[in-house]
């Protein structure tokens, strides 16, 4: 009970605190003669957005390019030893080939399965349209760890003799093979596949959403165009709509992307990166809290950054089409 | 970064525009019922086994899959049980947790944001321009590279470890889509109902809160509602800046900690499986058009 009074306390300080801070700084700003009061304005209702990206976000950015260069507490300067014992791990290797699968797979069944439904979808009446896209859609409003609880119950292995409670297992030993743990396999990446299913599963919904949206904006006289000139079903998909979407489809693709080099949660639930399914994302954390090697940590991190540089050119390009078509 | 003009039209609302006129470039109707369902069995199958398991008795979760009490769906085997221990062992503690890091830290970027985007969209000053795109470039920049150098800060100042802490946290991530989106729809509003508002000798901030703040709720709740469930889903800011103290654990936390002890508490995991996601569930069944809008209108941050 008190802590249900403190959390509405809390919040009333919290919130009313940031609403007073403007309400003070334009009140200040008031105090000043006309003129002045005018030019400063701006400032101070940009003010503090501008000041809370530049103390998390910009200044951040910069410390951990330099600490990349710096030793474990930061303190003396190591040149590229932080990169180079990056590079050099033997166990990074493995890691990385997680993160491009990672990158890779995830987005190219988001886009199939996300492309699937949004066109299947379509064709069903009004309300079983918009219930099936729910269903699909559902996982995105369920965190990460959520999602990890309910696959959990799909992958969970029981020894032999026991009766299965992992749906994955029951099938598998229904079909007459010993129990398997599932999330222990490394051999062909198993483990890692199985951990992105997770994430295809979570983000479909989001592939769907954009997709759908983009189908239905394609005119409607292309396709009777095409229609009429004697295309077929399949061919106004492949020909008219598709081309028509493609921007759409390099934002799912762009934006799945950048969301999966990030991937954290599933693996650090689900293996903790054991059996070979780390991730990069994972490593820092690692490299953060139980090693505490402040400076590897910040290589990983500039390492990352530098990983999605690619993925977000392509996003920026394709913003700026999209912002010359308006 | 990503931004896709799509209107207000998405999801319920549209389905039913268009359901009148089916179109007619795709297969047959059988053909697209079944692959819809057979997808929608798929994608629900492992929630509703865990959402059956939560009920179950203890020893029956541990014991025998859920599949077989679809079975046998008479014979007494279910239980509320799980959810009050799971509650009672902390879960409820860390439930009121996390509204008390969710609300602040959805409403304390909404204010930020929107003054920021204000004055974006109709005030004067020099470097407008350059630092609107400075805050567009950053929706980029991945929050992990924070991570050290703000926990170092906030060693500093003996934060770590308090609410304070994350809202200030999760509001400065939240800032270049935030004000992204609001200011697109702020400055979309027509011109001349803020000028007659300044002729008429209303200042600035009086045009912000009696005119701007109502008429851009649309975009406002998409927000919101966007943040509230980045927040309340978020596992690694609070795991690094709010700490593994018991007493201010949020839900997500505290569900991390039952996957941890798995093997002896199966039973608890399911119900603190759903605990976790009753909220997130709930603001997307009541409000999911507002929930697509934001997502459609900026999917990604750090």
């Amino acid at each position: 009970m008190t802590r249900v009074l403190f959390g509405v306390l809390a919040v009333i300080v919290g919130v009313g605190g940031s609403a007073l801070l403007f309400w003070a700084l334009n009140w200040l700003v008031d105090r000043l003669p006309d003129g002045t009061a005018d030019r400063l304005r701006p400032y101070a209702f940009a003010g503090p957005a501008l000041l809370l990206v530049g103390l998390y976000l910009i200044y951040p950015a910069l410390r951990s390019i330099r600490d990349s260069f710096y030793g474990d507490r930061s303190e003396e300067f190591v040149g590229l030893d932080n990169y180079r014992q990056l590079i050099e791990d033997p166990s990074l290797r493995s890691t990385l080939i997680n993160n491009v699968l990672w990158v890779f797979l995830v987005p190219a069944f988001c886009l199939v399965f996300g492309l699937a439904i949004a066109v299947l979808a379509d064709r069903l009446s009004g309300r079983w349209e918009s219930i099936s896209k729910s269903v699909i859609f559902m996982p995105m409003a369920i965190s990460a760890v959520g999602a990890s609880t309910i696959w959990l119950f799909v992958y969970n292995w029981r020894p032999a003799g026991r009766e299965q409670i992992g749906l994955l297992n029951a099938i598998w030993t229904g079909v007459g093979n010993e129990p398997v743990s599932w999330l222990q396999v490394s051999d062909g990446r198993l483990n890692t596949l199985l951990l992105i299913i997770i994430m295809v599963w979570t983000m479909t919904g989001l592939a769907m959403v954009l997709l759908s949206a983009a189908i239905k904006g394609v005119p409607e006289d292309t396709i009777e165009a095409a229609q009429m000139d004697g295309a077929t079903e399949s061919q106004v998909f492949w020909r008219v709509v598709l081309p028509q979407i493609r921007s759409t489809i390099t934002v799912v693709l762009t934006t799945i992307g950048i969301a999966v080099v990030k991937v954290f949660d599933i693996v650090f639930v689900m293996t903790g990166g054991n059996f070979d399914s780390d991730v990069i994302a994972n490593r820092f954390v690692k490299e953060l809290f139980d090693f505490r090697r402040f400076g590897q940590a910040s290589a990983i991190v500039v390492f990352m950054m530098v990983i999605m540089i690619p993925i977000i050119v392509l996003n920026i390009r394709n913003f700026r089409e999209q912002e010359a078509l308006r | 970064m990503t931004v896709v003009d799509l209107g207000d039209e998405v999801l319920p609302a549209q389905a039913a525009a268009t359901s009148d006129s089916p179109r007619r470039w795709l297969p047959g109707n059988l053909s697209s019922v079944v692959p819809v369902a057979l997808l929608c069995i798929l994608w629900l199958v492992p929630t509703v086994g865990l959402l059956i398991s939560s009920f179950r008795q203890e020893d029956l979760v541990k014991g025998s899959g859920w599949w077989t009490a679809l079975t046998s769906p008479f014979e007494g085997q279910w239980t509320l049980q799980n959810y009050t221990d799971v509650i009672e062992s902390g879960l409820g503690t860390a439930f009121v947790n996390s509204f008390v890091l969710s609300i602040p830290a959805t409403l304390i970027p909404i204010v930020a944001a929107s003054f920021a985007a204000y004055a974006f969209a109709w005030m004067d000053f020099p470097g407008r321009q350059a630092l609107f795109a400075l805050l567009i470039a950053l929706l980029v920049v991945p929050l992990y590279v924070a991570l050290i150098p703000i926990l170092r800060l906030y060693g500093n100042f003996d934060l770590t470890g308090t609410f304070v802490a994350v809202w200030l946290a999760h509001t400065a991530f939240a800032m270049p889509l935030a004000v992204y989106l609001i200011r697109n729809y702020v400055g979309s509003l027509p011109k001349s109902i803020i000028e007659s508002a300044l002729i008429d000798g209303a200042s600035h901030f009086q045009i912000f809160w009696r005119l701007i703040m109502p008429l851009s709720t649309p975009i406002i709740a998409a927000f919101a509602i966007l943040q509230f469930l980045w927040v309340w889903n978020d596992f690694l800011i609070a795991l690094i800046f709010l700490g593994s103290d018991r007493e201010n654990q949020i839900i997500q936390q505290a569900l991390v900690r039952l996957i941890g002890d798995r093997g002896q508490e199966w039973h608890l995991l399911t119900a603190g499986g759903f605990v976790a996601m009753f909220v997130p569930l709930v603001v997307f069944f009541t409000l999911q058009r507002y929930f697509v809008r934001g997502l459609t209108a900026g999917a990604v941050k750090g």
